[in-house]
């Protein structure tokens, strides 16, 4: 039931209600750059990579329903100027040292990088002093790179049933721990099965003992740049007006 | 017409493994066609010991992150020396791999290192001369010390990517490193 189309940088995209910005153009294969968004959850809104301007003022295109004849810019030098700085915020808020990352190649934030020709964090590092946690047999959690999603966290309450993460703190100290008394992800129930430990779209849900095993070259956004791959992130008919 | 005045560029490696500047020479050929175009200043290849003193220089290109006070001293140098300055490769725009020690205590390190590791022999110290630049706290990018024009990631960013960003800029135009070609690792 395709009644309605809104326009992004002039090109008319087919919606069906219920679908936000994001579901439409990606739907019809246009790409909107994401970190936060995952096409099997409800969205969350909080990276803001996808802003758009609607109408002229700026809105999340992973929460903002598709309405009819809606005018949305995304790809504006003013718009992706914008990306560029958020990029570049998460790039020196937390530690990313690709050279020695076991996502490097297969990242959804480096991939993004590229996309936007980020050639520099521009802004002062924090360097934070986060830790590495290796007490779980099978799946190393390296904090340094969180950028806080809530991926995992959703991921394991929704799905999971098992609740292993939350977020902890406000603001700068906002911080990912792991619900078990001792802290450590060896402590849980954790699963390299979890839903949880296959959507982190950056380096710090790492199944252990396959670091670098595929050769440059051969990682997932080696061949084509991330906005190749929106087929990856069409909605699921599961998610179709399941959002909240 | 006589032929355009060649460039002057000048490069140095402050903290970093000189890995860029091998990849640098991994142009291969195209090294002389960039002869055409340029010539070395201060570099690693020449025996030049400091940026602009044959007179200003157009294009520093710096490999690696500022980890001491001799490296703050030579980015200075070449910031007041050159046009353009560019940072080349993961240290020196992000810190990179000696940036890993940041959340480490300096003192701890040092000590681990010269004093309390195994194998040291013994009565090793930490080396303590007038002569051996000061290590900083932690280990910065160069665009935390001085302005700098353009940046090229990679660790190292490949020949290509270099080849590529050196000769838009040549050309008078803003350097794009597409698809395949940027990279941070
Ligand atoms: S998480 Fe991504 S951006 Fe961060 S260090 Fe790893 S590959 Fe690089
Ligand atoms: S660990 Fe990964 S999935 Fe979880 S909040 Fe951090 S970045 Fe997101
Ligand atoms: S993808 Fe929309 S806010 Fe993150």
């Amino acid at each position: 039931m395709m009644s309605d189309t809104f326009n992004i940088d002039g090109q008319e995209i087919p919606f069906t209600p219920g679908q936000s910005v994001m579901q439409a153009a990606l739907t019809a294969g246009v790409f909107i750059p994401h970190l936060c968004y995952h096409p099997e959850f409800r969205p969350h809104g909080s990276c803001k990579l996808c802003t758009v301007k609607v109408n002229g003022r700026p809105a999340s295109s992973c929460t903002l329903p598709a309405a009819a004849g809606m005018e949305v810019e995304s790809n504006t030098p003013e718009i992706l100027d914008k990306r560029r700085s958020l990029l570049q915020m998460l790039l020196v808020e937390g530690n990313h040292f690709c050279p020695s990352c076991e996502k490097s190649g297969n990242c959804q934030l480096q991939a993004l990088g590229y996309e936007l020709e980020v050639f520099t964090p521009h802004f002062n590092q924090f360097y934070p002093n986060r830790p590495v946690d290796a007490s779980h047999p099978d799946i190393l959690l390296d904090l340094n790179r969180c950028i806080l999603c809530e991926l995992c966290i959703r991921a394991s309450a929704e799905v999971d049933g098992k609740n292993v993460f939350s977020l902890s703190g406000r603001g700068i100290t906002k911080h990912l721990i792991v619900n078990a008394e001792s802290g450590k992800l060896g402590d849980t129930d954790f699963a390299l099965t979890d839903k949880a430990a296959q959507v982190c779209p950056v380096g710090v849900i790492l199944p252990k003992r396959i670091g670098f095993a595929v050769p440059i070259g051969q990682r997932h956004y080696d061949a084509a740049p991330f906005s190749a791959h929106v087929d990856e992130f069409k909605p699921t008919a599961a998610s179709q007006g399941e959002r909240s | 017409m006589n032929a355009p005045r060649k460039l002057k560029v000048a490069t140095a490696s402050l903290a970093g493994c000189f890995g860029c500047h091998m990849s640098f020479l991994d142009i291969d050929e195209r090294l002389l066609d960039l002869l055409e175009l340029i010539e070395f200043d201060r570099t690693p290849l020449t025996d030049i010991k400091h940026v602009g003193a044959n007179g200003p220089v157009d294009i520093g290109i710096i490999e690696g992150g500022v980890c001491n006070a001799e490296n703050v001293h030579v980015l200075r140098d070449f910031r007041a020396n050159c046009k353009i300055l560019i940072s080349l490769g993961a240290c020196s725009v992000n810190g990179g791999l000696p940036a890993q020690r940041n959340h480490l205590d300096l003192r701890d390190i040092l000590k681990a290192v010269y004093s309390t590791d195994t194998g040291l022999a013994s009565g090793t110290q930490v080396p303590n001369d007038a002569e051996l630049p000061l290590t900083l706290n932690m280990v910065h990018p160069l665009h935390e010390v001085v302005k700098i024009d353009y940046f090229i990631p990679g660790c190292p960013p490949s020949g290509d990517a270099i080849w590529k960003f050196l000769t838009d800029l040549l050309a008078g135009q803003t350097p794009h490193l597409g698809h395949g070609l940027i990279h941070y690792d």
